[in-house]
């Protein structure tokens, strides 16, 4: 218990549990104005809330706001992807090149999911339980995707790692490419959603588990890890999306090379530039349907984190 | 021993990844000096790109935070009907691809389609020219400013909007008085999230602006334009400005997070 507190007074930093930028609710962060009217509710301040009607002109105008910008155009790629009834949709999504690029998607975000699962948690870990000399500078270095813009990304990797790369590595116009890129925009996910949780995390519970006899093995194992299994999965989740719907970064360093580097987001734009609307609207059509798929396996996640907490 | 792994690992995983490139853009921006940096980007063409980036970033962010204090307001001091599917609907644009919020203005705003049509016989026009533009910003940033004001809205609680209320202000009094007081550190923080977010995007810009230089080119637009034509000292020039932009954004935000976003 003192170690935690040690760690977390060494850089003030380091307590901080808020999802950076573009990190959306999560199980186990306790600052999501959900999670936070669920535990404000027992603590009994009055919710009045509750008691007043909302005054139809404030949410007139958020509605047409989020029907103008957000739903009706969301709208419009779901019923323009559907004109071609159920066959045209069919044929649109399984052409040669789009469902190379959905398949490519997939599995690349798969397995960037995985990696983030892995090296996610191992930074979160270090940044909470080591203390490690700069933790407070990497800390803040970890955020740093979210907000540097995702072309400038793509262009840093693809000076790195490009034809004429520094340290002989060259990932250019390859799917390991995409995949570094992917990894890049995605790296604060896992550690953003896994790090307030082990910051929260009685180390009690491990000392009594030490104590009696456990090794540091069987205490990560039974103690640490069903705490913060969770908050792992959601922030692999969140990566996944994440990488499903990348554009800027890769546009760069694959090169756009269809059947090989060209990602599904990339395949759109180029349908939009050469007119056929159609497909680039069906295949808009599949990645948003995954992108509804993980927001709801989401939810449901944090229901029943939320139960079991 | 495994704890040395740890961090041997972690430290090479980030240096590789995060480290190195960034240094790399760095090192070649100023490899042959700061004159050919300043040369590059006071051309015309990159002005006109942060000219452009400055005026869609400006009326995006406005917007937004109009919205995003409404928003706030009505999802935690208010009752009504499918405030659940509100709620869930301000979050959606963070799961969206760019591309896709291009392409989805596209189809709704676009020249050939009924509306577009209908606002070009007014004279105005929304896709290939700045509106669209600000609109699609508008669509990445939306959850930013909610999401920064709302949890701080609802842990001060309404206790003193009720008494100024029942002291005999209005309503727009109370909001300017009490609540907006009381929120301005929330409100900054997601007001720079949102600039942040602005000024980065690219995906959406691209579909939507029609990447005409000189026209519609905002400067992530034009870093991709120049690198792809082989003026790379423009390119990691702007792109220096870019990092240069996030890193002050990210130390600023880390000052301005409210402590009821930082438990």
């Amino acid at each position: 218990m003192p170690d935690t507190h040690t760690v977390s007074g060494a850089g003030v930093t380091l307590v901080e549990a808020t999802p950076a930028p573009g990190v959306p609710p999560v199980p186990g962060a306790a600052e999501t104005s959900r999670g936070r009217r669920r535990r404000s509710a027992p603590t009994g301040r009055p919710l009045v809330s509750h008691g007043r009607r909302a005054p139809a002109i404030g949410l007139g105008i958020v509605v047409l706001y989020l029907s103008l910008v957000v739903l009706i155009p969301l709208a419009a790629v779901v019923w323009r992807s559907g004109e071609g009834g159920a066959s045209g949709f069919w044929h649109a999504v399984t052409r040669p090149e789009a469902s190379s690029s959905l398949k490519l998607t997939i599995g690349a975000s798969l397995l960037v999911a995985v990696v983030n699962l892995v090296m996610g948690t191992a930074i979160a870990w270090l940044l909470v339980r080591d203390r490690l000399p700069g933790g407070a500078v990497l800390d803040t270095l970890i955020d740093l995707p979210f907000a540097l813009p995702t072309i400038v990304a793509g262009l840093a990797l693809l000076t790195v790692y490009g034809v004429k790369s520094p340290v002989g590595l060259n990932l250019a116009y390859a799917r390991t490419g995409v995949v570094v890129a992917l990894l890049f925009v995605t790296l604060p996910f896992v550690v953003r959603t896994v790090q307030p949780v082990l910051l929260e995390l009685d180390r009690d519970m491990e000392e009594a588990a030490a104590s009696l006899g456990a090794n540091p093995t069987v205490v990560f194992l039974r103690i640490i890890l069903p705490n913060i299994m969770p908050a792992m999965a959601a922030g692999t989740a969140l990566a996944f999306a994440r990488a499903m719907s990348e554009f800027g970064s890769t546009v760069l360093i694959s090169g756009n090379l269809p059947f090989k580097t060209q990602v599904a987001s990339v395949h759109i734009f180029n349908q939009l530039e050469s007119d056929n609307v159609g497909g680039a609207a069906a295949v808009a059509t599949v990645l948003l349907l995954v992108s509804m798929l993980v927001l709801v396996a989401l939810d449901l996640l944090q229901r029943w984190a939320g139960r079991r907490g | 021993m495994v704890k040395v792994g740890l961090r041997v690992t972690v430290l090479a995983y980030l240096t590789m990844l995060l480290v190195l490139p960034v240094a790399v853009v760095l090192w070649h921006t100023f490899h042959s000096g700061v004159g050919p940096v300043l040369r590059a980007l006071g051309t015309p063409a990159a002005a006109h790109a942060f000219q452009i980036t400055a005026v869609v970033t400006f009326y995006a962010v406005l917007a937004n935070t109009l919205f995003g204090v409404l928003a706030a307001i009505l999802l935690v001091r208010y009752r009504f009907p499918g405030k659940r599917v509100l709620n869930a609907l301000i979050d959606l644009p963070l799961a969206v691809s760019p591309v896709i919020v291009g392409l989805a203005l596209v189809l709704v705003y676009g020249r050939t389609t009924g509306t577009g049509k209908a606002l070009a016989q007014l004279g105005v026009s929304i896709i290939f020219s700045i509106p669209g533009m600000v609109l699609a910003t508008v669509f990445v940033c939306i959850p930013l400013v909610v999401r920064a004001v709302a949890p701080v809205l609802e842990e001060i609680g309404d206790e003193q909007e009720q008494a100024a209320s029942t002291l005999g202000a209005g309503s727009w009094q109370t909001f300017r008085r009490i609540t907006l007081p009381a929120i301005r550190g929330a409100l900054a923080y997601g007001v720079v999230l949102a600039l942040a977010r602005s000024l980065g995007e690219y995906g959406a810009i691209a579909v939507v602006s029609g990447r005409l230089v000189g026209r519609t080119q905002t400067v992530t637009l034009f870093v991709q334009e120049r690198y792809q034509n082989f003026d790379q000292q423009a390119a990691y020039a702007a792109a220096t400005v870019l990092v240069a932009t996030a890193v002050i954004a990210l130390l600023i935000s880390r000052l301005l997070r409210p402590k009821e976003l930082a438990r």
